[in-house]
Parts: C-alpha cells; structure tokens; sequence
C-alpha cells in the first residue's frame, strides 16, 4: 500500500517508517511543522518542531531512501491544540494535548491530507496494535505496557483506524526499538524520549498557563465553603494537588489536603483530605467509538484516565446524555477535561471527555 | 523523468562555466601572493573581473566579487548604512523585495534604522511615486530589478533616477534580472552624483548557471561604504578574504554565455512560458498568473490556484517528476506564506496556494507538456 510516514525526527517513527519501507509498502516521509517559531537547534528531550528534528527526520528518510517532505500544520496545531488546552484551562478543566493532536492533527487533518493525495495509510511510530476482528480492525494495546500508547490513540473512530499503521506495536520494548534503530544505522538512535507538552519549550506548563491565561489573584476554600487560603490564579492548580497550598487555617484533622476541584467562574481552588480525592463516578458528552458502537447499553469494562495511570475494572452505561462510567474502586486524580478510555482487556473501546464526577465522600465525611 | 521547472532556484552549471572553473583549478597559488605562481593566479582573477565588468557594464575595479546574492545584499546595504550621513536615519524598502534584502534590513531596524516601506502594485511592481517620495533624507534605498516570485520587472532606469534626484544611494538587487534582460551597471547609474544614485547592484553565479558560492557586488568608485569582512585588503577593503580564482572564471564564463545568448534565450523561453500558462490555463480555468503578463522575466510563469494547498501541489508535481517552487523563503523546508504575494494585496490563503514554475537554458516542450499533464488531477487532489 501507499504509506504516508509521520517522522518527527525520534526514533520511534524512524524505525517505523524503516519497517513500512522493509514490508514492501511505497513509504513517503512527512514531518509536520507544527510551530513556526520552533527553534533551531533540540533542547535536552523537549519539544519535537526544531529545526534540528526536521532535519533528523530527513537524515532517517535519506537513509531509507524514501522521498521526504516537510508539511507546515502550525495553523491547525494552534487552532485546535494550543487554543483548546488555553481555554480547556480557562474552564478549569485539564485536556491532554498529545491526544488533541492525535484527534485533530496526525489523524484528521494529515490523514484527510494523505487520503486526499492518493496514500492507503498514515504510519506513525506510537506504542499500539491493530487486529482484524469479527467487525472490522480493533485497537488494542501494544505488547510492551509500560511504552503502551493506546490511551492517546482512544479518540480514534473506525475510519481513521482502518486508515492507520502502527509497525511498533507488537514490539516487546522499547530497547529493541533503540537496538534496531542502531542496527539499522539510524542517526537518532540513542536521542532522548520526548516528554511533557511539546509546544511549553522549557517545560514550565504553569509559567507558560499564567502567561496565556492570565493570573489573577483569588480564594481557597474548603468543602463547606469557608475561605482557607489564598491563591495567585486558579489554572495553576491540579486536581490531586498538594504542594504550593500555602494555606493560612490548618485542618481541623491537621491532616494535609489537597485540591479537589478548581472553578474558574469564581477563580476559587476547593480543598479537602486526600479521601475526598475519591471519585465514585465519571461521566461525560463529548465521546467516540474506535470501531462500531457497542451492542449493550451498559457492559462491564476497564477505564483509565491518564496516560500512565492503570486501567481499573468498571461499568458503563450509555445513554442520549453520553457515556457514564462506575469504577469498581474510586478513581484517584480525575479532573474534568481527563479523556476517559473505555477497554474491554486490550481491546479500545472509545472515550469519553470527562464533564462531571461524583465524590466517593460526601461533604461532611 | 524528471522535469527541471526551477531554474530561479538554481539554474543548472553551464559546461562553459564547469570548463572555466576546472582550468582555473589547476593554476597554483594564492592570487594576493607576490610570487611567479601567485601572479598567475591573479592575472586569470583579474582577466574573469574584467570580463565580468564588460557584462555588467562597470569597470573591474567596482566588481567586488561575493560568495553570492545574499552576501552581495549584506554587503551593500550594512555597508551603506554604516556610512551614511549623520543625519540620515532611514531605509527605503519596497514591500515585496527578496528576504536576503528584507531580514537584513529587518536587522538594521533592530539596530535603530527607521524604515520606510514602499507599496507594490497588485503586480508586484514597486510604486515609482511613492518610492520617489520616501527618499528625501534616506540614508539608503533598495529595489529589486525584477521580482524574484512574480518576475515583474521594475523600472530600473526610472528608480535609479528618481534616487539620484533625491541624493540618496541606492542598491539595485538583479539577482532574478541577471541573465534575462539587459543591465548596464553605468546606463543606469546615469550621470548620478558622487556616492549617490544607483551605487551597488548584485548578482548571484548560480542562477546564470555559474557554481552555487559565486556572486558579484558592483560597487560605483564614488560608493561610500564600510565593508563587512575584515581582515585583508582584498578587492578594495571591501571584501577581506582569499580571493576564489576559480569561481571567478566560472562566473565570468558564465555571464559572457548568458550574454551571448540572451536575446534568443529571450524569445525561445517567453514562448515556452506562454505555452505553459496558455496550457495550464485551459486545463485549469480557475487559474490566475501573478505578476506583470508583458513586463516579465521570460522564463517566470507564477500562477495562483485558488483554494489549493501549495504543499499538496508541490508533492504531487514532484511525484510526476516536476520540480516547481512556491517561489517563497523556506524555514526548515517549509514554505511560508509568500509575502510578496500578500504584498500585491491577496489573502495568506491566496498566498499559500501560489505556485512558480521557471524556465531556463536546458527547458524543452517536454517540461511544459509534463506539467500540462499532471497539473489538473494535482490541482482537483490538492484543493481543500
């Protein structure tokens, strides 16, 4: 098939587009230029849109022998990553902008591109396998947990599946990927993982949040609503937070607390024990099947709500109103914004946004 | 096959040109040395500016020869600048000059010179009025020749005139020109008054099809200008540094073959390009050229295909083998919205979805008929 390889100049999709080239497919190599102010040279392991990583991409594909590209998406980036994650903080809510980009970008707007210009499938190196089940392709886990990627592919729906390619997947670990890239000759093959969001250079999101948000002094609160602290703006703080509270009455435990809820309306940071952190139940609109919509209105299934979190077993109910999900044990650290992803043992089922939760503790526990 | 359509990219190296540079090669020594394999070293220099003087119309002792267009630009206009009057304060910068010209003098800005910007028409063609009326007490002023995206040449002549009336000096940017319409270095400096008036014109080697990394400043002997290298007294003071004999051969070589032949180039290629715009155009109705339809450069057919993504354009072509351009600056490889297309007064969409298709020396039918072929289905597969 005709395969458009996303390389962004690490070593996981060079070694993915080198297997797509080694299968037989008709490989072409794309590095999207996601930033237009993107610096000239790579930084430690932050950020992928230097001009350094393009130019590693292009070594990767010269080596191949595959024809490259670099293709500018700053404007739909900004639009639809950038723009989201602000105003996604701005409602006090925590988005996760690799899978936004996953959404929107790698598998919207490149895939429509791809298609468009007559390629089969978009390959990119993310940590996740296709099988052919009885409905069509499933996404699934990779075979290596702790490099899985599922959970940013979960936004994923059927065509775009069937319009994908994940050579990595069913690799054991990422060391074999690094050995094989070396092997293979590949001049990015010991560079550093990328973490933390690409587009916060220095990595320093709530400076970066402050600055684009705006940071306005406001108060802390307590459960019952009496003022505790007070804060120098409300997106700075996480659900599950502890550190940087500073707060002025103690506890009348003397226990720590942590926050449970950020309100942007009212710029206030609620407060509380850690048991408070406890959520019985997560539910959300805004939600999508990576394949054909399940039969059942409500199934038993596993969900996890972060990337690196673990998948804890759960029921769904569907309903008109979206998708709510009853965790067999509380959830820790949900913020509404968090994608909630649906599996059934390896296989992803969907997500959902997460609009609302419910305390496993009432207030005046 | 391959289809070459970019030829004001880089122009393929003449054999005359390859020929010039490998005989050069073969001389010894360095061309400032005092000795016997020095001397031959500078006389075959000295015979290339002469020879590069005669083409360009100035005398040898104003070629200062360059690493290219962009050093020749840098030069003439940091050079100007350093040495303007103590009361001069501005730049006169059309809108749609090259990015060698605007990024320096965006640098020069940054340094505290106040820019005056020039309209350009919706051809890209500079406003000679409003051009004329910025250079009353202008430290420098810059023009292109003819624009490097569009082709639309300028009035020269008229430009040049206008800055030698207001007592202003002005360098003249014909890297796209060169090769492709007459220039006279001493025509168009005219009876200008010392260091004013047209008092430095570029060029670059490898858009006549000299080496890439060999370029020319005309310098006028009147010029004030501080130079940018130091370090040796080469070539006035102007430009410091080893001499390159050989690239001075080739670009010599290649300015008397270009010269030689220009006229007809002239007339072979503006059929061709009419050809391919008249094609292109047939097949692709909503297709608009940019850019002067008469008062162009022979080989430069740059056309608007409105809604298309020039990325998605340029990837299709290059899988049917045809090498075009957006025309516009790069970072990273990718194309940036063409400003001087949003400069001629069109949208950043518009400008994103402008492609240039340039013809030169080796161009045949059968680039134009390989673009007449694949244009169509790239153009319905590349529009949104």
């Amino acid at each position: 098939m005709r395969v458009l390889a996303a390389m962004s100049g690490g070593v996981d999709s060079a070694v993915a587009a080198a297997r797509a080239v080694e299968a037989g497919h008709d490989v072409v190599g794309v590095h999207l230029a996601l930033s237009r102010a993107g610096g000239t040279l790579r930084t430690g392991s932050r950020g992928c849109c230097t001009i350094e990583d393009a130019l590693d991409a292009r070594r990767t594909a010269d080596l191949l022998g595959i024809p490259f590209y670099v293709w500018d998406f700053s404007e739909r980036f900004r639009d639809d990553v950038i723009d989201d994650f602000i105003s996604e903080y701005k409602a006090g809510r925590t988005p996760n902008p690799c899978l936004r980009c996953n959404e929107k970008i790698k598998f919207a707007a490149l895939l429509e591109r791809a298609i468009e210009l007559g390629f089969d499938a978009v390959c990119t190196g993310h940590y996740a396998t296709l099988v052919d089940g009885a409905d069509g392709l499933e996404l699934h886990r990779a075979s290596d947990a702790a490099k899985d990627q599922s959970y940013v592919l979960g936004v994923l729906n059927a065509e775009q599946i069937a319009h994908t390619y994940f050579p990595l997947g069913s690799t054991p670990s990422k060391a074999i990927v690094r050995a094989e890239a070396a092997e293979r000759g590949i001049s990015v093959a010991q560079k550093p993982d990328s973490h933390d969001i690409c587009f916060i250079p220095d990595g320093d999101t709530r400076g970066w949040l402050a600055e684009k948000v705006g940071a306005e002094q406001g108060e802390i609160v307590d459960r019952n609503g009496a003022v505790v602290g007070e804060h120098d703006g409300a997106h700075a703080f996480t659900v599950g937070q502890r550190r940087g509270l500073r707060l002025g009455v103690p506890a009348a435990d003397g226990k720590p607390r942590f926050v449970l809820e950020v309100r942007p309306v009212t710029n206030t940071v609620v407060v509380g024990p850690k048991e408070a952190l406890a959520i019985a139940e997560i539910s959300g609109e805004r939600h999508s099947w990576a394949g054909a919509a399940p039969a059942a209105s409500d199934f038993a299934c596993e969900v996890q709500i972060r990337a690196h979190a673990d998948p804890v077993p759960a029921h769904a109910y569907l309903s008109d109103d979206g998708v709510r999900v009853v965790p067999e044990e509380p959830l820790n650290g949900v913020a509404p914004g968090q994608s909630a992803v649906i599996y059934v043992g390896t296989r992803v089922l969907g997500q959902f946004t997460i609009d609302r939760t419910v305390s496993a503790v009432p207030v005046d526990a | 096959m391959r289809f070459y359509l970019d030829h004001a990219a880089s122009s393929p190296l003449r054999p005359e040109a390859r020929e010039a540079w490998v005989a050069a090669s073969e001389v010894v020594g360095n061309a400032s040395s005092t000795h016997g394999a020095g001397q031959d070293a500078r006389r075959l220099l000295e015979e290339s500016r002469e020879q590069i003087a005669q083409m360009l119309g100035c005398d040898p002792i104003e070629v200062v020869l360059t690493s290219g267009g962009t050093e020749a630009i840098n030069t003439a206009l940091r050079g100007l600048w350093m040495s303007r009057d103590a009361d001069a304060d501005a730049i006169v910068l059309p809108d749609a000059e090259h990015h060698a010209t605007m990024d320096t003098v965006a640098a020069l800005h940054t340094g505290g010179a106040a820019v005056r910007a020039v309209p350009v028409d919706a051809a890209s063609r500079i406003d000679l009025a409003a051009f004329t009326a910025a250079l009353p007490g202008a430290a420098v002023a810059t023009a292109l020749v003819a624009n490097n995206e569009t082709g639309t040449i300028n009035d020269a002549d008229a430009l040049a005139r206008a800055a030698s009336a207001a007592g202003v000096p002005l360098h003249l940017d014909a890297v796209a020109a060169c090769g492709h319409v007459p220039l006279s270095f001493r025509m168009l400096r005219g009876d200008a008054p010392a260091a004013t008036g047209l008092v430095a014109l570029s060029i670059a080697g490898h858009k006549i099809g000299a080496p890439v990394g060999t370029g020319a400043l005309v310098v006028a002997r009147s010029a004030r200008m501080a130079p940018l290298l130091h370090g040796g007294a080469q070539q006035r003071g102007l430009r410091a540094g080893t001499q390159d004999v050989p690239g001075a051969a080739a670009l010599a070589a290649a300015l008397t073959a270009s010269e030689a032949e220009r006229e007809d180039e002239a007339v072979r290629l503006s059929a061709l390009r009419d050809r391919l715009i008249d094609g292109i155009r047939q097949v692709v109705p909503q297709a608009e050229l940019l850019g002067d339809p008469v008062r162009r450069l022979p080989g430069n057919a740059h056309l608007l295909f409105p809604g298309a993504v020039g990325e998605s354009l340029l990837f299709l072509l290059d899988m049917a083998g045809i090498a075009a351009s957006t025309g516009s600056a790069c970072q990273a490889g990718v194309a940036e919205p063409s400003h001087v297309v949003m400069a001629m007064g069109r949208s950043e969409q518009d400008a994103r979805s402008a492609l240039r298709f340039t013809l030169g020396r080796t161009s045949t039918d059968a680039d134009v008929d390989a673009v007449l072929a694949a244009i169509a289905d790239a153009y319905a597969r590349a529009s949104r």
